[in-house]
């Protein structure tokens, strides 16, 4: 061929059509041979093999759904099993005439509107010789109804099925989340083959995280057929292999005092044990029922509970981001002493307010006159925000930023579950790529005290608390704490996996900020010193107050007359005992008020209820004070 | 100017033809298929008189648009190739957005008065654009020229993947391929390609959806899913094996009419087909489809401008893909994918579209100009 042209051609690009074309023609030709050879195969060649299979083919294979894993608690207690309940099931195929059918049984069973719509999607989906349930959870009466009309109903039978159960209900539906219908969606990226015949899929929390695990694997049971393709008997059965058992680190009583201790109150408690990162108590109050969505909640309990104010569907604990405030206080004081800005024993006069140097705004402190001449310790105890303002100017917020990192805040936790909330540790990168504006120093200030753009879920405060609690160990915080396969009598154990250190120059350093946090409680200036009366062990502890909107300069909050919604969210954190922490947990009361008065106390309900009350919580015997 | 074959000697029938603007052997053979997929329907739907009703409504309005397209001239869908093609994509897009979902994937939209999957437009609109794409250019193409091509052919190929349906997207980027093979891409540039497909199988099956992934599995080993796709294949060789030379007769396949086979009206309907005319029926069957094909090249190979050619030869090699990949899959030696039959599957838009693209094929032979060499 010619070197290559910029003109076309016409007539050498006819005749390379004309190349390819034959070219073309004879690999089709040579596939149509291939194709020919394989039906030669098939249908001569192998013939009498396949005449045989054919005349044999009178076995029909089913699905055998897997019974889904139990969820229990750590002592045991079910959170999750299957009842079992009653479905009307059609066999398309073996129905004439399905809107008259429907009809008739509409007569005596109650068929919404709903599942009829749902059946005759599933209609579609699946094979016309299987099984389709028309109706969940048929009344004794239905069935009773039914089984005396059974003969005029071919195609039309009952089946037993099981369903999702949850015995403790509200309490544990932001733990365990639920299990529901599948979607077409999910449909999409399930196993079609292991979820022939499922109709449930976990679709939060526990139920979904561990989906694979609780779901188990289907079976087959081989059905001989007549002629006409009637079942007549059961010729072999592959059992399934039921879903996985969970043992969950929670203890069912503990959750209920500590839900007890919110009251009713929205807000949420997480408390972990420091020395393996199991989560002894997940509240986010309010909450719902997990049962209202295994077989569909109606639309309109739906939108109630979507709708309400006090939204119970929300995780708070999970995914509620909230300004840590000044419960964020010791581990910038940490960050003080790590980086050599200053030292445990250093005072400073500690005014109403303090000013950047050539600037007018005056940041005030919560207290009206300023709390004096302090140091570290007092500092922490008092929760002196001037103190903070003017360490947190020293720090500068790069190292800040780079010190609470450690601390997982503005991280996931990867606590085992789904849709955790990173929560938002501001940085000037951050604010540069997200909010395209400059960092200016009034937010270095305001964030040592846990305010401005800082947020942090409760579950991210827990984690914190300890890490503190364990002086910069910890372990990733998880709900299983030990799974149970199908075929086993006993539950193994996890094992707990580190998450990294924190790391600080002098290990003394933890003593300094464990004592201040101590004297936050016991100490008679503490800010939570009204939770000490008569503890049997020693609690470390720091108060928290999130402001939910702006005050001026110059105005006054006052908890009179600022309505419940827009007033501040009260924290408490804490850790106990302290000699060897047993329990850390963050408390959140929102728009509770103050971390001393609200928070704290709901949080000393919770670690007596672990460390003391029955002793039969975590079965260990608490050192005296 | 037309091509003045036709005289006042010939037959009626040719001069009708001929004013209709057809071709008299593609038109019949095309009738015949349609013919014998509506009596397998017949059997396949268990006698469902309703099914063949719409059936027929469809085939009526697919002969319909073949007609109109064929009095179309290529010139003229050359001009409007760009712009189907970005009003394709664009509705593959809003699909992804907005679109209805069937069998756990998002293929339809809804325009109130019509429901339809735009992924089966792009059958027809992405040869289009291609063929204008590659008209424009000097053949063989340059290598930049091989890497547009690419570039058009996987947009929407990658949109379709994502409703999910990799059965449509194989065949949207099969009829893209066949026309950078028609335009002449040169044969080491094919091999680097297909060295370079080899080399990354691994990473694309990394990329699969699991209930992919185990057809390509079951394919290898039906055994393996008794109940899925496994079963399907197994059932579908056991009719079409069957059948044997003469075939169990016209409504008699136990396989089809007993419900062992899976999606029998649509996907499935060779099995049935196979079981119930056996190895007699289904040769010529085969051989009908065979002449189809061939009958489409000739006719691109005649046509003038570089356009009508490389669209002609794209239409009729991916309406060979079509029935390669339907008969592979039913008879084990390709993965189930859900690609219908053509012309004989029950099912709308997909009969519509490959009715419209045949007249597509009649209106570049009837539109030849009298142009000497």
């Amino acid at each position: 061929m010619a070197r290559r042209i910029t003109l076309k051609n016409l007539r050498l690009e006819t005749l390379l059509y004309r190349e390819r074309a034959v070219l073309s023609a004879v690999l089709v030709a040579g596939t149509f041979i291939l194709l020919l050879a394989r039906l030669y195969d098939l249908q001569i060649a192998n013939h009498s093999h396949y005449q045989t299979l054919s005349d044999d083919n009178r076995v029909r294979v089913f699905p055998v759904v897997p019974t889904r894993g139990l969820i229990l608690d750590r002592n045991g207690e079910t959170l999750a099993d299957n009842t079992p309940n009653y479905q009307l099931v059609i066999t398309p195929s073996q129905v004439k005439d399905m809107s008259a059918l429907i009809e008739s049984l509409a007569g005596f069973i109650d068929i919404k509107e709903h599942e009829l719509e749902r059946f005759k999607k599933a209609v579609k989906r699946q094979q016309s010789f299987q099984q389709t349930s028309l109706k969940l959870n048929l009344s004794d009466e239905e069935v009773a109804q039914f089984a005396v009309k059974q003969h005029r109903y071919p195609g039309v039978g009952i089946a037993a099925h099981s369903t999702r159960h949850y015995p403790q209900k509200n309490s544990f539906a932001h733990v365990l989340g639920y299990v529901g219908r599948i979607n077409e969606k999910e449909l999409a990226n399930l196993d079609k083959q292991n979820y022939q015949g499922t109709s449930y899929v976990g679709k939060l929390g526990i139920e979904k995280r561990y989906e694979k695990d609780l779901h188990g694997e289907v079976g087959y049971q081989h059905v001989e057929i007549n002629a006409q393709g009637r079942p007549l008997l059961v010729v072999k059965t592959q059992p399934s292999k039921p879903g996985m058992d969970i043992q969950l680190s929670l203890i069912t009583r503990l959750q209920e005092v500590a839900q007890e201790a919110l009251g009713e109150e929205n807000g949420a408690i997480v408390a972990i044990d420091p020395n393996n990162g199991d989560v002894l108590a997940f509240v986010s109050q309010p909450n719902y029922d997990p049962n209202l969505f295994v077989n569909g909640i109606g639309q309109k309990a739906y939108s109630e509970l979507r709708d309400s104010k006090h939204r119970p569907l929300f995780n708070r604990a999970l995914i509620g981001q909230y300004p840590p405030g000044s419960t964020i206080k010791p581990v910038v004081a940490l960050a003080g002493l790590h980086y050599g800005v200053t030292w445990a024993e250093k005072t400073m006069y500690a005014g109403p307010y303090f000013q950047l140097s050539g600037k007018d705004r005056r940041y005030r402190d919560w207290k009206k006159g300023g709390h004096g001449v302090v140091n570290m310790n007092s500092a922490i105890a008092q929760s002196c925000d001037v103190y903070f303002y003017q360490l947190g100017d020293e720090l500068g917020i790069d190292r800040m930023h780079e010190f609470l990192t450690q601390f997982s805040l503005g991280n996931l936790t990867n606590l085992d579950t789904v849709g955790e909330a990173k929560g938002l540790l501001p940085s000037p990168e951050w604010k540069r790529s997200a909010r395209g504006q400059p960092w200016y120093p009034g937010e270095t200030i305001i964030t040592s005290i846990g305010q401005g753009y800082m947020l942090t879920t409760p579950l991210q405060l827990a984690v914190m608390t300890a890490y503190i609690a364990n002086h910069g160990a910890m372990y990733q915080p998880r709900f299983v704490r030990a799974t149970r396969p199908a075929d086993e009598v006993k539950f193994k154990d996890e094992q707990p996996r580190p998450m990294p250190k924190v790391k600080v120059d002098d290990e003394g350093y933890w003593q300094v900020i464990e004592q201040a946090m101590v004297n936050v409680v016991h100490a008679p200036n503490g800010t939570a010193r009204g939770i000490d009366s008569d503890a049997t062990y020693k609690i470390a502890g720091k108060t928290g107050t999130a402001q939910v909107f702006g005050i001026a300069q110059d105005e006054e909050y006052d908890k009179e007359t600022t309505p419940k919604h827009l007033q501040d969210h009260a924290l408490f954190i804490a850790y106990a005992p302290v000699e060897n922490p047993m329990i850390a947990l963050a408390v959140v009361v929102e728009n509770g008020g103050s971390g001393s008065g609200t928070a704290a106390p709901v949080a000393r309900k919770v670690l007596d209820a672990y460390l003391l009350g029955e002793n039969k919580l975590q079965g260990k015997q608490v050192v005296s004070r | 100017m037309l091509v003045a074959k036709a005289s006042l000697y010939e037959h009626p029938l040719r001069v009708i033809y001929h004013f209709l603007k057809v071709d008299t052997a593609l038109f019949m053979a095309l009738v015949i298929l349609c013919m014998s997929g509506l009596v397998v329907l017949y059997s396949a739907s268990g006698g469902d008189i309703d099914a063949i009703q719409k059936q027929l409504a469809r085939l009526a309005i697919g002969f319909a648009g073949l007609l109109l397209f064929a009095q179309i001239p290529a010139d003229q869908l050359r001009s409007w190739s760009l712009w189907l093609y970005v009003i394709g994509v664009a509705l593959l897009v809003l699909v992804l957005v907005s679109g209805e979902s069937g069998k756990g994937a998002q293929r339809w939209l809804n325009l109130g008065f019509v429901r339809f999957q735009p992924s089966e437009l792009m059958k027809i609109w992405l040869p289009m654009m291609m063929a204008w794409y590659y008209s424009e250019r000097v053949l063989p193409p340059s290598l930049k020229d091989i890497f547009v091509g690419f570039v058009i052919l996987l947009v929407p190929t990658a949109l379709i993947i994502k409703q999910p349906d990799l059965g449509t997207s194989i065949l949207v980027a099969g009829a893209g391929l066949f026309v950078i093979f028609l335009a002449g891409i040169r044969y080491r540039v094919i091999a680097v390609f297909v060295g370079l497909l080899l080399a990354t199988a691994p990473v694309l099956w990394f990329y699969l959806r699991d209930y992919q992934r185990g057809r390509i599995l079951t394919l290898l080993d039906p055994e393996r899913a008794p109940l899925g796709a496994g079963y399907h294949i197994i059932q579908s060789k056991i009719a079409i094996g069957s059948g044997g030379v003469y075939g169990r007769g016209w409504l008699n396949g136990t396989q089809s009419q007993l419900d062992f086979i899976p999606e029998r009206s649509t996907d499935f309907i060779f099995s049935v087909f196979s079981e119930e005319f056996g190895f007699i029926g289904t040769s010529l069957l085969t051989m009908v489809y065979l002449f189809i094909v061939v009958r489409g090249l000739v006719i691109s190979a005649r046509a003038q401008t570089c356009y009508a050619r490389l669209l002609g030869g794209a239409i009729s090699l991916s309406f060979f893909s079509y029935v390669f990949v339907n008969i592979g899959m039913v008879s084990g030696m390709l993965p189930v994918v859900g690609v219908p039959l053509p012309l004989i599957s029950y099912g709308g838009t997909s009969m519509v579209t490959l009715l419209i693209m045949f007249g597509v094929l009649m209106s570049i032979n009837s539109h030849r100009k009298l142009l000497g060499h």
